[in-house]
């Protein structure tokens, strides 16, 4: 019944054009929220306006011919073929036009460019499929991922309608937060393939692409979230890579920051005490659902002949140590956990795939063991310096 | 010189007529049969790739994941669109050449035949190879069809294939087009000078300039990711000292020119058809000359246009918007041209008309996306959306796929002898044009509201687009059987009715095919014409 009533929501939507859009329905670019992104809503509004009166024109001319200048009217055929006025003509004022239409996308294309006097900077780093933040002047950095309800809901078949899961496939679980009317400097790179870092409201995309450093700026004016994806095909779950931007008032954001070093405190001290086989294995299970079950399944059977089973796999019930190398290196298609996962989520999730999902070997790890192994990582090859 | 031969031949050969059997098809050399081969070929491509195209949207008919898994979603779009370019749209143009080119500047064949068959097979086996793939470890290349490293590189088995069905094309592709540089420029009937051709001969000679040129750098660029793979290399390798953005460098360079050979050969069969129902000369006819000569031109310059996102210098950002823009200018002398064309006409709405028309408006609205994305600030919002999908299946649908049906319904009375079906044919059109514009123009929308392209699940705000677009999307590809219905009962003998030699209206004015026997004998202008027609020029 739902089907069909937005069968026939969509049909009307299309028959009578914009006017009984719904609220949820956005037809045209969005305007934004900082003034370049107004820029390019104004130059999208004049080239999408100059199109129009080109259009009528154009087909003006040819839906009266056709009309009139038909042989069932009886009309004779003019024989005449050539003209070098009127196509010299033609061609002057196309020329005209593209002019004053150059002149204002060079304007907003050089003020997109201008990334000096910035105040903050925000490294920005792409993975298969997540996004990395680091925060360049207080040290922040965390990833940030699909939501937990977004991504169950999102599985094949997996009997949750989308429709039910707030911001479905735009929620992340750790939100990008930057303070408003602030002049914000994005540096993008990427850790394996190209991805592409987009919000709407912001006005531009920009690629993110390994072994490069690109720049963008920003300055947002209006406190609000405003969310985007992923827009460069990256593999399996590109459109899995939601982006989420929360802007807030500059105190609001200061004790943001605070909080946030707070925490980064509290994990490190987490990382260094004793953790039980059992809370390794119930925290375990949900890092596991984050991180590994879209390739591994939920129940870790695998996918045939693409991704291993981790039920009853050699490597996971084996030596311990051979596991978590592989974690923490990755290979071919398995990406390198090392520096994805902070030490604690890293050694509960190793201890729960040797422990559940089927598996009982009855060992654990140490997060730890964890962060002295992560320390022995060479630091990241792609480092901002080389800009 | 070539005069002396051909009836030096016409002694030699008085009654023959093709091979007897299914060997026929093999081995044939006839200009004809291996037009015909390309044609049907496509057309089946067109299927194959149409069929994946509709898995595409039945995934994407509502948010949530239903049918396929994402890696396979990924080969989908991967797989339709290489099906698409090299397997329907580029051997469409190729079995039109084929047939039309010698027919129409009064050469008894193709200059090479032998390398003609030899060029089709070439076509046959790399698309097997590259349909091969979907039965590999791994999947088919899930990577886009610009195939980009880094992620190309994660190609299960699939890879090597891949890479060697693109070898296989481009040789294919390469040997057509010096076929019919050769031809053109070494068959034509005496008086027939270059600025006599019809321009559908024109627009195919720039058109085997531009796979000349663009074909080997597309495969240099895949031996490059070959070698990354397996040799060690790093040309695109950022770790190893290499660059990703030089493969999109490479790839657009090629890939810019290569959309044109898709659209080229369109404007040439839209130029040889409005003429003929306007009961007109086509306007401007040199200018329609320099203008496809122009936009192959700048095809080769505009290349980064696709990249405006991958963070270029300032210099060349704005300078590959400016150089896009210009394309406008050509572009727009053509359907100018093709208005005044139809201005003051005597106009009849036969199908094939009827399929022009809607080309040069719908592709005129796919011209009027191409001019937003052109400015790069507003790129930045475009690029990598649906309003891109919209803005490229505008050109390519509509458009080229349009023209090969009207070239279709435009030449078959001439091949076959037999008239189509003109009412059953009408309303295909009107299926297709409707519909048509159901399954792309929301496409517009998505694109602006801000849905990404290549995702196999998206947020609800986008649920009612979607679904409006897969329902376009059905009608549209179950309208095509009719096509193929309509096709198979015209060979078949069609409506009975005898067809004239001229089968359209004066005809005979704007080209030579329209002077011969209907159905055209096997072997035709054995003796060069001695007479050209001077309507378009």
């Amino acid at each position: 019944m739902v089907k069909t009533k937005q069968l026939f929501a969509g049909l009307a939507l299309m028959t009578f054009g914009l006017g009984t859009a719904q609220a949820d329905y956005t037809l045209n670019l969005m305007e934004g929220v900082t003034s370049i992104s107004r820029d390019v809503y104004g130059l999208h509004m004049l080239v999408f306006w100059v199109c129009v009166v080109i259009g009528i024109a154009v087909f003006g001319t040819m839906f009266y011919s056709i009309y009139f200048h038909r042989k069932s009217r009886g009309h004779k055929a003019s024989l005449f073929h050539e003209s070098t006025k009127i196509e010299i003509i033609w061609t002057i004022i196309p020329t005209v036009i593209l002019i004053l239409l150059a002149i204002p996308a060079t304007k907003v294309m050089l003020e997109m460019d201008d990334t000096k006097d910035s105040d903050m900077s925000i490294k920005v780093t792409g993975w298969q499929w997540k996004w990395e933040y680091e925060y360049l002047d207080s040290g922040v950095r965390f990833f940030s991922s699909l939501d937990e309800a977004s991504n169950k809901a999102r599985q094949l078949n997996s009997g949750i309608d989308p429709r039910t899961v707030p911001n479905y496939l735009l929620e992340v679980d750790k939100p990008l937060v930057v303070p408003i009317n602030t002049k914000i400097r994005f540096l993008f790179t990427a850790a394996d393939v190209i991805h592409s870092w987009w919000v709407p409201d912001l006005g531009w995309k920009k690629d993110t692409i390994p072994g490069y450093i690109n720049e963008a700026w920003t300055s947002v004016d209006k406190p609000g979230t405003y969310r985007g994806q992923c827009t460069e095909l990256c593999g399996r779950d590109h459109g899995f890579m939601p982006i989420v931007v929360i802007a807030m008032e500059k105190p609001d954001y200061e004790a943001w920051v605070v909080e946030q070093k707070q925490q980064a405190v509290a994990n490190a001290s987490a990382a260094d005490k004793e953790w039980s086989a059992e809370d390794l294995i119930a925290k375990g299970e949900s890092v596991y659902t984050n991180n590994c079950a879209s390739c591994h399944m939920a129940d870790g059977a695998g996918l045939a002949g693409t991704f291993p089973a981790i039920t009853g796999s050699a490597l996971v019930t084996g030596d311990m140590d051979a596991q978590v190398d592989l974690m923490l290196n990755g290979k071919g298609m398995m990406p390198a956990f090392g520096q994805m996962l902070d030490p604690v989520d890293f050694a509960a999730v190793s201890t729960f795939i040797r422990n559940g999902l089927g598996n009982s070997v009855g060992d654990s790890i140490q997060p730890a063991t964890i962060k002295a192994l992560q320390g022995a990582i060479p630091a990241t090859e792609y480092d901002d310096d080389d800009d | 010189m070539s005069a002396v031969v051909a009836e030096h031949e016409h002694d030699d050969h008085h009654d023959h007529g093709p091979e007897k059997g299914f060997l026929r098809w093999i081995i044939t050399t006839n200009h004809k049969d291996i037009g015909t081969l390309y044609l049907v070929f496509a057309l089946a491509m067109f299927f194959v790739g149409g069929s994946m195209a509709l898995i595409i949207r039945a995934e994407l008919f509502e948010p949530g994941m239903q049918f396929v898994s994402p890696q396979f979603f990924n080969s989908m779009t991967t797989m339709h669109a290489l099906v698409m370019v090299f397997g329907a749209v580029m051997p469409a143009f190729v079995g039109f050449a084929n047939w039309q080119i010698p027919l129409m500047i009064g050469a008894p064949d193709m200059a090479l035949p032998r390398m003609n068959n030899m060029s089709f097979w070439l076509l046959v086996a790399g698309i097997l190879m590259l349909a091969s793939t979907l039965f590999m470890e791994g999947g088919a290349p899930a990577s886009g069809w610009t195939l980009y490293p880094p992620l190309v590189l994660q190609t299960g088995a699939a890879l090597p294939f891949a890479i060697f069905s693109v070898h296989l094309l481009g040789i294919s592709s390469i040997m057509g087009a010096i076929n019919i540089i050769a031809t053109i420029f070494n068959m034509r009937a005496p008086k027939m000078t270059l600025m006599k051709m019809p321009l559908f001969v024109w627009t195919w000679l720039i058109t085997a300039f531009l796979l000349i040129a663009i074909m080997p750098v597309f495969a240099g660029a895949v031996t490059m990711l070959l070698t990354d793979r397996f040799f060690d290399t790093s040309f695109f390798d950022a770790a190893g000292g290499g660059d990703p953005v030089l493969y999109q460098h490479i790839f657009w360079f090629f890939g810019h020119p290569e959309v044109y050979v898709m659209i080229l050969p369109t404007f040439g069969i839209a130029s040889t058809i409005i003429p003929v129902f306007a009961r007109k000369p086509l306007f401007g006819y040199s200018s329609m000359v320099y203008a496809t000569a122009a936009i192959a031109f700048l095809s080769f310059i505009v290349w980064a246009h696709h990249m405006f996102t991958v963070g270029m210098p300032m210099a060349g950002e704005l300078y590959f918007m400016y150089a896009t823009m210009l394309i406008a200018i050509p572009t727009g002398v053509k359907i100018f041209n093709w208005t005044a064309t139809m201005w003051e006409g005597s106009m009849t709405f036969e199908t094939p008309m009827l399929f022009s028309i809607a080309f040069v408006v719908l592709f005129t609205l796919g011209g009027f996306t191409g001019l937003m994305m052109a400015l790069a600030p507003v790129d930045f919002q475009y690029h990598d959306t649906y309003f891109i999908v919209a803005h490229f299946h505008y050109t390519l649908v509509p458009a080229s796929v349009f023209i090969i049906m009207a070239g279709a319904y435009f030449w078959v009375p001439k091949w076959t002898g037999h008239m189509y079906d003109e009412r059953l044919a009408r309303f295909h059109f009107w299926l297709s044009a409707i519909s048509v514009n159901i399954l792309f123009f929301p496409q517009h929308f998505l694109g602006l509201a801000g849905m990404p392209r290549r995702i196999p699940d998206y947020a609800v705000q986008f649920a009612d687009w979607n679904m409006v677009s897969s329902i376009g999307a059905f009608i549209f590809g179950f309208s095509q059987l009719l096509f193929v219905y309509i096709m198979y009962k015209t060979v078949k003998g069609g409506t009975g009715e005898k067809v004239s030699d001229e089968v359209w209206e004066d005809a005979h004015k704007h080209s030579l095919e329209w002077s011969l026997p209907s159905p055209v004998p096997y072997h035709t202008f054995d003796t060069p014409p001695e007479k050209i027609p001077t309507e378009h020029f």
